[in-house]
């Protein structure tokens, strides 16, 4: 008999079990190593609480991949969800549970997570994290230890080609803010900012009626990425978002560095992104394998204003970068 | 390998946008002959092409397969009719508008009074056909209009002629076809012409050569 299972979920048997736990034992002793406490939280949550996170919020810069996509009621008609990522439900225990703990506080998780996207490759409706979070130390020290984790964890589990893409999520914010950008047309050039559409950005600049090198510069920005020297020449906004970023990289060990990508147009697609702000990429899938950044703000949401910084890398994307970098076989190879 | 496109895989399209890609390409210095000359081969390894239909090529975008692909607006536009939202939404950089391939999305109808007006009034539905069931539904929806979106795999001036739907969305270049069958446009949805995507890992990875092939595309 076959008895179906969800769309976008699927058994995992042993032998690729085996070498799951291969990879996520090597990812907890490197988060323990650097003093992060593995955490476990329900896969279920209140919607309410959640929603302290903006993950209700429809539309352009709202939390795109990270609202919550599965919702239940409980018996008493209270609305429960699926958690989509485990950075808000530690931004939740953090408030609720350390209410007055010295910062910094540093937590790790394994934990699946669920989202309604269009499965496929390395993206299921039920996704295994691995991450850390990074509570109450402020930029760029934070973030340079984050990236340190993010790096040392790769290393660990033995990928080969990765690099690290760093940009800043206030930057394009405050270059149109800088520019007279107004107010109603700040969420459209984002949304195509966020939908990857070049194209249609320069169509929405151009009804905007900037002076030409404004509108130029809106569009050149964003697309602006590769080795350090993309940090130079850069003047107003741009060069605060690389002074920041150059900051970060300053404070990194040599062979963090030697990854990193500066990316001056990266937009994670969730919406509680401040600063700093970083994508996992290899060869081997034609996907970001992972991803964080600061979320300076999301906390005080919760009732406890402290910086954080955090990532989290999608265990089947990177198992599957892996045996693409092992058999020199995958996407871009 | 080729130095023409800085040693890019490039996905392209077979079909309607096929000569003018192959003509781009060849003004960037790429060797075409064989790709001109054989239209059963798939995989052109020694210039770093891959051939398929215009639909697919997000696809292997997407995945990777190919580092930048072309493919007509239309295409992208029925992989993500709701933006970024939309599950169906394919991960791919848009990144130049190359111009050629254009034409229309239209809201076609037979010639003579509009059945899909009298049908949406006295039965509150109009039925419509189209092989772009999600543009044509996201544009009645964006009209305050109920429709039952019947999907056809090709040939969609058959469904109004025998009467089965009311009207159909699909795109024209020059209306010929339409008029052939006595059908009239009656709303113009989209323009779309051709656009080159990259990958979004490739996008970051291969970042010089793509900005090259971008320059030398714009200069075009």
């Amino acid at each position: 008999m076959i008895h179906p299972i969800p769309s976008g979920t699927r058994d995992v048997l042993p032998d690729e079990t085996r070498e799951v736990r291969a990879i996520t034992d090597a990812l907890r002793g490197v988060f323990e190593r650097h003093g992060y406490g593995e955490v476990y939280t329900p896969a279920l949550e209140y919607e309410s609480v959640l929603a302290r996170a903006g993950h209700t919020a429809q539309g352009a810069g709202s939390s795109g991949e990270a609202q919550p996509a599965y919702r239940v009621f409980d018996g008493s008609g209270a609305a429960l969800v699926l958690r989509s990522d485990m950075t808000v439900p530690i931004a939740r225990v953090v408030a609720t549970r350390y209410p007055t703990a010295e910062p910094p506080l540093r937590f790790c998780y394994l934990a699946h997570c669920y989202r309604g996207v269009r499965p496929q490759r390395g993206q299921p409706r039920e996704l295994l994290q691995a991450g850390i979070e990074l509570i109450g130390a402020p930029a760029p020290q934070g973030t340079a230890e984050a990236l340190g984790v993010l790096c040392a964890a790769l290393d660990t589990v033995g990928l080969e080609d990765y690099r690290i893409g760093l940009g800043d999520a206030s930057l394009f914010p405050s270059l149109m803010a800088s520019l007279g950008v107004s107010e109603d047309a700040r969420p459209r050039l984002l949304a195509a900012l966020a939908n990857r559409d070049f194209v249609g950005l320069e169509e929405e600049l151009a009804g905007l009626g900037l002076a030409a090198q404004d509108r130029d510069l809106l569009l050149d920005v964003p697309q602006r990425r590769g080795g350090p020297d993309v940090l130079a020449a850069s003047t107003g906004v741009v060069a605060d978002a690389a002074a920041n970023m150059r900051q970060v990289y300053e404070l990194l060990d040599a062979q963090v560095a030697e990854r990193v990508i500066f990316d001056l147009g990266l937009v994670r697609s969730i919406g509680y992104y401040t600063g700093a702000v970083f994508e996992v990429y290899d060869p081997a899938l034609g996907a970001p394998i992972g991803g964080g950044g600061r979320y300076d703000e999301l906390l005080g949401r919760f009732g406890r204003s402290l910086p954080a910084v955090g990532f989290a890398l999608g265990v089947d994307r990177l198992h599957i970068a892996l045996m693409g970098e092992e058999r020199g076989t995958g996407a871009l190879l | 390998m080729t130095s023409a496109t800085n040693g890019l895989t490039i996905a392209v399209p077979r079909g309607a946008l096929f000569d003018e890609t192959v003509e781009l390409l060849s003004g960037l210095g790429l060797d075409t002959a064989e790709l001109r000359s054989n239209d059963r081969k798939l995989l052109f390894e020694d210039i770093g092409v891959i051939t398929m239909r215009p639909s697919d090529v997000p696809t292997y975008v997407e995945s990777g397969a190919a580092d930048i692909g072309i493919t007509g607006k239309d295409v992208l536009l029925e992989q993500a009719a709701h933006g970024s939202e939309d599950p169906a939404r394919r991960e791919v950089y848009e990144l130049l508008d190359l111009g050629y391939g254009r034409c229309t999305m239209v809201l076609a109808s037979k010639a003579g009074p509009d059945l899909a007006a009298e049908a949406l009034r006295r039965l509150g539905v109009m039925r419509v056909a189209t092989k772009y069931p999600r543009i044509a539904a996201r544009h009645l929806e964006q009209t305050g209009r109920q429709a039952e979106i019947v999907e056809v795999k090709g040939s969609v001036e058959l469904a109004p002629l025998t009467g089965m739907v009311e009207a159909i969305v699909d795109l024209t270049a020059t209306g010929a076809t339409l008029r052939e069958h006595d059908l009239i446009v009656r709303e113009e949805i989209v323009e779309c012409t051709a656009r080159l995507i990259a990958n979004p890992v490739a996008h970051k990875l291969r970042a010089e050569a793509i900005d090259r092939l971008l320059e030398r595309l714009r200069a075009a």
